[in-house]
């Protein structure tokens, strides 16, 4: 497995556990109420949970696993995808910790273009290995 | 296919059509009149698919094709990967059945369950996630 797809997977877990562990606080409280502040975590929870796990994790296997250049660099250039791993955790930690912070809207926007870019760079380095093996 | 894996695909398909025909019950409120219970199933719908679903399909895919943590231990603790799975549906079968019931009725049995629905899968997060993390190789 390539060394930046590591990094995605692992930070997926990082997040697959800390999306389920301020997920569960919630319910909890749900069920047997520990502090209403609690609620002001809702945004990191559905941040981590759908954002942080789940695009890192893909993004890690889909580097990891599509087919490969014949020649030159096997998954072409590595930069791009380093890139993409760093703007999409920024955009992560943005997003779960702003609100709760109260961070300002502007710095709430540049978290979500931040993993606009780190769409649009994965999507650039992954879209010519979509393609049959062999070619 | 390892069993473990078999387990985790076939009962998210079945949260997968669970949470699909719950979707369904609650967009007809517009237009038939359900019992209150049904009215407080949107939060445990959303998690029948993300958590049920989407996260129990993951957790049976990674078990069977992340990459071999050693020749003795290939998937690593298989006893911890049944942990996560039960774990998982425990607390998600509490939850389906906690919550709605906490918003019509909020006694201690209620409360109860999804206070136990919160630890199960919590548990059942870090379970995957350390068995998981040595393959990440």
């Amino acid at each position: 497995m390539p060394t930046v797809s590591r990094y995605f997977i692992r930070t997926g877990l990082v997040w697959l556990g800390l999306g389920f562990t301020v997920g569960a606080l919630l319910l909890f409280h749900k069920g047997l109420p520990l502090h209403p502040a609690l609620w002001r975590w809702l945004p990191a929870h559905i941040e981590l949970a759908l954002l942080g796990w789940t695009l890192n994790l893909a993004l890690g296997v889909a580097y990891w696993s599509f087919p490969r250049f014949l020649h030159g660099a096997a998954r072409g250039p590595a930069w791009p995808i380093w890139l993409a791993y760093g703007l999409l955790n920024a955009g992560v930690v943005v997003g779960a910790l702003g609100p709760l912070l109260g961070a300002p809207g502007w710095l709430l926007a540049a978290g979500r273009a931040a993993q606009l870019g780190a769409a649009a760079l994965a999507a650039a380095a992954l879209w010519p290995r979509i393609k049959p093996h062999g070619r | 296919m390892p069993a473990l894996t078999r387990w985790h695909l076939r009962t998210a398909l079945v949260w997968f059509v669970a949470g699909l025909a719950a979707g369904v019950l609650l967009a007809l409120r517009g237009w038939v009149a359900l019992p209150p219970l049904f009215a407080a199933l949107t939060p445990a719908d959303f998690h029948l698919l993300m958590v049920g679903w989407v996260t129990q399909l993951i957790f049976g895919v990674g078990y069977w094709m992340f990459p071999k943590e050693s020749s003795a231990r290939p998937r690593g603790s298989e006893r911890l990967g049944w942990a996560a799975y039960g774990l998982l549906n425990a607390g998600l079968l509490l939850r389906v059945a906690g919550e709605p019931w906490l918003s019509v009725s909020p006694s201690a049995l209620p409360r109860l369950l999804v206070a136990a629905s919160a630890i199960l899968q919590l548990a059942a997060g870090w379970a995957f996630v350390a068995n998981t993390w040595r393959r990440v190789r």
